[in-house]
């Protein structure tokens, strides 16, 4: 967040180039990984905890296939849908990636996700609540900067539930449990892993609900704008 | 902006249908493909040549060892062969070798064996895990003589798959030579049964279920995958498009 001047008005440059890429390569990158995984989910849709399971084994979690209008491709192919998701996954990986290593030297995490000591005092995150609940979105110069539940989220997505799904995905290849056998270790085994992938794969998803609500909420064509061209018209001050 | 569950769902239907059309246009396909060339060379740079996988404690054993696949090859000759407790069974060692072989089950049970419990991932998404007792297949190439010009191993197996395609599989020196890929005759201190493979399957841990080729007929060496089946190095990468490489 570029604000200059001490008194945001008007139009500033929100989001830098970086943000911007890496938002909108997530955002088809997690549409591909999320609808192929679904497909792959289909093939075994039973989940266990643990290093084995399989049909005789006890299930924490056995659904029915999802419907075809949420799978890559629509009409069951494993092979396609895994050829969609291993494609995929390590741009993803390497995209998140970069991306850390860009905001750490941008100053971005430190500056702008980073928690200040006042975000986190009880009574501060209280009235973020409230103004949440009563869906009054801050204005002026502190519409330039992350509230303590976007902060929460955001930390949240990109350095626990991104990270996770990355590695308990990687977890599940036979072929990575030779290379880097302690991430089956960190994870209780392969099935375990199989189990937080899902997890983490639907926790995505109510971030993706809640963000776009967010979004509408707040004025979509400026947000939106804001993460194509990085301009951002700053809501005037409530008299 | 009227956004409706409706909408909604139109719209990701639409998008759907145009990654599905994408992912029928050829060089669309040929780049989703080719990923299996990064996995691949990603695991295999990240990994010691003989990194080991993973080898469990006799208590975490699966209590069924679920068999996938064929269940039992049924064919004239295979019934044959299991009606005389496989004493007919061969395992030919051919193509690229100075000393072509001809294994019978006792020969190979009277090799130096390695015994291992392993977790059998299947491509589907479950896990089982078994204790494998068999030879490795590295002894059996020593003691072929394995050309340099041989590249690859081809396992043809004795289940027919329908319209006369039998199931095969390959793999290359890097698993070949690798100190936990066996050719297995017991699970779990028994003998195979047929639904697991009898008399004997291969076993590379480092990768899916699919390359675990049951009711071996005969290894094969060759340079090149080419003219073998449809040339793509296993039944299932053949006919279905999985991967060859299938460490993931």
């Amino acid at each position: 967040m570029d604000s200059q001047t001490p008194k945001a008005t008007g139009t500033v440059r929100r989001h830098r180039l970086s943000t911007r890429l890496w938002h909108w390569l997530n955002a088809a990158l997690l549409y591909v990984l999320f609808t192929s995984g679904l497909g792959i989910f289909n093939a075994h849709p039973r989940l266990y905890w643990g290093h084995y399971g399989a049909n005789l084994d006890a299930a924490w979690l056995e659904l029915d296939r999802f419907p075809g209008w949420l799978t890559l491709p629509a009409l069951y192919s494993l092979a396609m849908s895994r050829h969609w998701h291993l494609a995929a996954a390590p741009i993803f990986a390497f995209a998140l990636l970069f991306y850390m290593l860009w905001s750490l030297a941008n100053r971005h995490i430190v500056r702008d996700l980073a928690f200040r000591r006042d975000d986190l005092a009880p009574r501060h995150i209280w009235q973020d609540i409230k103004d949440h609940a009563r869906l009054r979105f801050p204005t002026g110069d502190a519409a330039l900067r992350y509230n303590v539940l976007q902060k929460f989220s955001y930390i949240g997505v990109i350095f626990i539930l991104l990270p996770l799904i990355i590695l308990t995905g990687l977890t599940m290849a036979p072929g990575m449990n030779a290379a880097w056998p302690w991430l089956v270790d960190l994870f209780g085994g392969r099935q375990s892993a199989r189990s937080l992938h899902f997890i983490a794969a639907f926790a995505l998803v109510a971030f993706f609900l809640v963000h776009i609500l967010m979004v509408l909420l707040a004025g979509p064509v400026n947000e939106v704008r804001s993460m194509i061209t990085g301009r951002y018209r700053v809501p005037e001050e409530r008299p | 902006m009227i956004l409706t569950r409706r909408t909604l769902l139109l719209v990701a239907t639409a998008t759907l249908a145009g990654c599905d059309r994408l992912g029928r246009n050829e060089s669309v396909r040929e780049a989703l493909f080719s990923a299996e060339n990064f996995h691949r060379w990603a695991q295999r740079s990240l990994m010691a040549r003989d990194a080991l996988a993973q080898e469990f404690r006799p208590d975490q054993i699966s209590p069924i060892f679920r068999a996938n696949g064929t269940a039992n090859p049924n064919t004239p000759a295979y019934k044959a062969l299991w009606r005389g407790g496989f004493a007919d069974w061969r395992l030919p060692v051919t193509g690229l070798v100075t000393r072509p072989l001809s294994l019978s089950l006792a020969q190979l049970q009277a090799m130096p064996h390695r015994t291992q419990i392993t977790r059998h991932d299947c491509v589907e998404g479950w896990s089982a895990i078994g204790k494998w007792r068999g030879v490795p297949l590295k002894a059996i190439l020593e003691a072929a003589g394995l050309r340099d010009s041989a590249r690859y191993l081809v396992f043809r197996c004795a289940d027919d798959m329908g319209g006369g395609r039998p199931y095969y599989e390959s793999i290359d020196r890097f698993d070949a030579f690798h100190p936990q890929t066996i050719l297995a005759y017991a699970l779990n201190d028994r003998p195979l049964t047929v639904a697991n493979g009898a008399p004997l399957r291969l076993r590379v841990e480092r990768q899916l279920g699919y390359k675990q080729a049951k009711y071996l007929m005969g290894i094969e060496a060759v340079a090149s995958l080419d003219g073998i089946g449809k040339g793509k190095g296993g039944y299932w990468e053949d006919y279905a498009g999985y991967d060859w490489y299938a460490g993931i």
